[in-house]
């Protein structure tokens, strides 16, 4: 039976990389001793599928894996048994039964919710006139920035991947259309208080990362861009409600989308 | 949330920051309050390595136990972390508590090979601790030693408190009680020095002088403190299944070298092999129980979710209980998602039958060791394995479709000839040979064969110290005339050769049988910019060989010299047990081409017998090969 587990990522373990994490998961599941299903042949491995890989030193606390289990107790029971074998830093918060016919999370992500924080000790704007000028730069019609592949550099126009911003909670909740519950990021210690949340395309068509928003901000408000000024903290990951479809630049105003966690 | 010592920013600027934030599964976590005594166990090289090791996993669990004791880690910060902690003279800390080691109490470092030196004096100033023992004061950590290098501290031995000389399961507790009673008495550091320099294993390098002959060789060893010991005799554990051992050793987040339970199936080795030092000051060879390891087995594989176990011995065949044990763990994991590795295994029926149940037989490949390329110099250096045996395993097991063959051998064996080498590429054509008999539908494509040659460090404690060993340029002039012998081959494409840098090795020499005088070298290196030697992308032989200069000190003195028999050798100060006239008589064995039968034949009266234990007091009636 195919399962999606929702699962938080936070304090040390923001520098554990995506693989390394898979093999976490691997080796927490055999300590928890989840009746999990294996590949055959002589190297058999644990048939698993994360959504959106987190990159290295962000926080999040709605990551989502998915696996195929042979035999299983009750979510609530699964949820503490898989907990048991887990660093507190890594918790297990969702367990959700999906159909047999239901798409793997890697494939069907399409946006996400990000909080990002001035940790402490950096020189920026103060709270108030950091989100005067993010208004502004929001409100311009084109945000261009400067995409580097390997082969080649290219202008983008990255607005219409900003799906929504908001400076508070409620704020950004009353946007998004949907409740978001307090975080218990490192975030929530800083002492500056400058930080805004957004939601952005994400997934493997169109993928807007939240650093390249701020460096693009910067740029607008003539500040120097440091790489390692702002915590990023994933808050939920979307697919939309209409997965078969390719997400078209129509289809995208009409956005219906659904936390990984809701779909089955 | 646990406060790390590097910031985000250094964290994320560095290659593979995992390295250094702890926190892995099954870490100990303690009240710092409410512990006495802090200690360090450092492995001088980088995590991924230092982690594989089950020496520390063992001590790490054995401290833990004390409620009085918290034992962290550390190990080398690689060069690019290294950079960034000189620069801003951020104090090298324990994964732990993040804390620096150099407000412990102890620092444990433990030496498991000679090339790792340059790293020891790297922890030691990245820790803000003076390299040389005789710099630090009543605030700095006790520095000790342990592990094989220890068997011959000399070295090394200035920048050290003191060593353990021995299995660390025996008399740590000691160690520890005297301390908290020392402290407790308000003593001093010299104190504790010599309060446990009368405890057995314990060798305090600063209460013995040395003095020289003209020629650079030893004229005396004498202790100048009266609380130091005459002998130091080395510790032994000699009930495995009755002591410690870690049913929840620590599982890292990146992948590190060993990424696997590793279960000791028993300590030292029957074979005798005269280049082998483990098979000598690890004597004698004693079993654990197979309840015990069966046991053990399930609750390490259970604790840490391994995806692998490996059975760890010098010579896994030789232990009694062994297809009890294999037979069980295929049935037990074999199938459920763990893979059972079996190094160390003699090619028999047995090892064919294991191999094809827990292996792809297409991709994994057999392993010989012959060691030598000839059956003299086999006999020579005590390898029982036979050119005969060797066919007749490679054979049975391409018949049962294998197609690749690992052997590995050693250049510069004692009485090395041209024959002996030319026996290498002869030997490895010969498996080739016997391969291409089998006719053309009943095999498997074709046969790769990798040949590999170390160069031969003599070392203490075996019946080769007194040998000679190589030059660089010997070495190069050997390997090449094997290239060129194996390119005469009529299966040449089917061989590869693989081999090692001459250079090294005879730093490994210099190390291995070095005495007091070379720690100068070993600074002065390190200074000038040596660290992780044994990378050989940064190994800078001409720093060395600068220092040696430098120092006034010849290499070939200490490598390419035959000794006597009545030389004082730099470690004899240390009793293994195995007696030096035995080490002696094998040597001169040794040289006439004489082989001396194993421990479970017949006993050879090596003088590991006072150990009270093991393989000397088992009954040899009816005993196997
Ligand atoms: S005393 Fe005899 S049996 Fe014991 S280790 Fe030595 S040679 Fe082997």
């Amino acid at each position: 039976m195919k399962i999606r587990i929702k699962f938080t990522k936070t304090g040390t373990m923001k520098f554990i990389g995506h693989l390394d994490i898979m093999r976490y998961f691997q080796k927490a599941f055999r300590r928890a001793e989840i009746d999990i299903e294996y590949s055959k042949g002589f190297n058999p491995h644990q048939i698993m599928s994360f959504a959106a890989p987190l990159g290295v030193g962000l926080t999040s606390q709605g990551e989502y894996l998915d696996v195929s289990l042979l035999s299983c107790d009750e979510p609530k029971i699964m949820v503490e048994k898989i907990k048991g074998a887990m660093n507190e830093n890594i918790q297990v918060t969702g367990f959700h039964f999906l159909s047999d016919n239901s798409k793997n999370a890697m494939s069907i992500v399409t946006a996400a919710d990000y909080k990002v924080a001035l940790k402490d000790g950096y020189a920026f704007l103060s709270k108030v006139e950091f989100e005067e000028k993010f208004r502004a730069f929001y409100q311009q019609k084109e945000i261009t920035i400067l995409k580097k592949s390997k082969k080649s550099e290219n202008q983008v126009d990255i607005k219409p991947s900003i799906y929504h911003i908001g400076f508070e909670l409620d704020e950004f909740s009353d946007k998004i259309g949907q409740r978001r519950e307090n975080t218990v990021d490192i975030s929530e210690t800083y002492e500056n208080d400058v930080k805004i949340y957004m939601q952005l395309a994400t997934g493997s068509v169109n993928n807007l990362k939240p650093e390249l928003v701020i460096e693009a901000f910067c740029e607008y408000a003539g500040l120097t861009f440091h790489e390692f000024a702002f915590q990023v903290h994933r808050m939920e990951v979307y697919a939309e409600k209409n997965s078969g479809k390719k997400p078209t630049e129509a289809f995208d105003i009409e956005r219906k989308l659904i936390p990984l966690e809701a779909m089955d | 949330m646990r406060k790390l010592a590097l910031s985000d920013e250094i964290l994320l600027t560095i290659d593979k920051p995992a390295r250094y934030i702890g926190d892995e599964v099954n870490m100990v976590k303690k009240d710092l309050d409410k512990v006495d005594i802090r200690f360090c166990m450092c492995f001088p090289d980088v995590y991924e390595i230092g982690m594989s090791h089950l020496g520390i996993q063992i001590l790490y669990d054995m401290f833990n136990r004390r409620e009085d004791t918290y034992c962290e880690r550390v190990y080398s910060p690689w060069v690019d972390l290294d950079k960034i902690m000189r620069e801003k003279e951020i104090p090298l800390f324990a994964l732990e508590s993040q804390e620096p080691v150099k407000n412990f109490d102890f620092l444990g470092i433990t030496l498991q090979y000679e090339m790792c030196y340059t790293n020891i004096l790297q922890v030691l100033e990245l820790s803000q601790i003076p390299l040389y023992a005789k710099d630090r004061t009543e605030e700095h950590p006790f520095v000790l030693g342990g592990g094989p290098c220890s068997y011959n501290p000399e070295p090394i031995a200035d920048f050290f408190d003191f060593f353990y000389i021995g299995e660390g399961e025996t008399v740590y507790d000691q160690l520890l009680d005297v301390y908290k009673e020392n402290k407790r008495l308000g003593g001093s550091r010299k104190d504790y020095l010599e309060k446990i320099a009368q405890i057995e294993g314990i060798y305090v390098p600063s209460f013995y002088e040395v003095s020289y002959h003209e020629d650079g060789k030893i004229s005396s060893f004498k202790k100048n403190n009266n609380h130091a010991k005459d002998t130091i005799c080395k510790q032994v554990e000699m009930n495995l299944s009755d002591t410690f051992y870690p049913k929840k050793p620590l599982v890292p987040y990146i992948k590190v070298t060993q990424d696997r339970v590793v279960l000791e199936i028993q300590r030292g080795c029957i074979r005798g092999c005269r280049f082998c030092q483990a098979g000598m000051i690890y004597r004698p060879i004693r079993e654990r129980d197979v309840e015990f390891l069966k046991s053990y087995a399930c609750d390490m594989l259970k604790a840490t979710g391994h995806e692998e176990i490996s059975l760890s011995s010098l010579s896994s065949s030789d232990y009694s209980a062994l297809s009890e044990l294999i037979y069980y763990l295929i049935e037990e994991f074999n199938g459920k998602g763990v893979n059972i590795s079996l190094p160390s295994l003699r090619i028999d029926a047995f090892a064919l039958d294991v191999m094809s149940k827990v292996q792809d037989v297409k991709k994994s490949s057999l392993t010989f060791a012959p060691e030598a390329g000839s059956q003299r110099l086999r006999d020579v250096i005590n390898k029982g394995l036979s050119e005969e045996s060797i066919l007749k395993g490679a054979m049975d097991a391409f018949r049962a479709g294998w197609n690749r063959v690992k052997l590995y051998f050693m250049l510069g064996l004692p009485t090395e000839n041209e024959e002996d080498i030319e026996g290498i590429a002869v030997l490895a054509d010969k498996i080739a040979r016997e391969y291409y008999t089998i006719t053309k539908d009943q095999r498997n494509g074709k046969v790769s064969i990798v040949a590999s040659t170390s160069f031969f460090v003599p070392k203490p404690f075996t019946p080769f110290q007194w040998s000679r060993m190589d030059t660089a340029e010997e070495y190069l002039v050997k390997q090449k005339f094997l290239r060129s012998k194996l390119n005469d081959q009529l299966n040449r494409k089917s061989i590869k050769y693989n081999w090692h840098e001459a250079e090294l090795s005879v730093l490994e020499g210099v190390f291995a049988r070095g005495d007091r005088r070379i720690s100068k070298v070993i600074y002065d290196a390190y200074k000038a910019g040596c660290l992780f030697d044994s990378w050989s992308e940064f190994f800078h032989n001409e720093l060395w060989m600068k220092a040696f200069e430098d120092n006034h000190l010849d290499i070939a003195f200490y490598t390419s010299r035959e000794r006597e028999v009545d030389e004082i050798l730099p470690w004899d100060y240390i009793d293994v047990g195995v007696t030096k006239a035995f080490l002696w008589r094998e040597y001169k064995r040794g040289i006439s081409e004489k082989v001396t039968p194993n421990c479970r034949r017949a006993c050879a009266n090596c003088g590991a017998d006072v150990f009270n234990g093991g393989v000397c007091y088992e009954s040899r009636e009816g005993a196997a090969l």
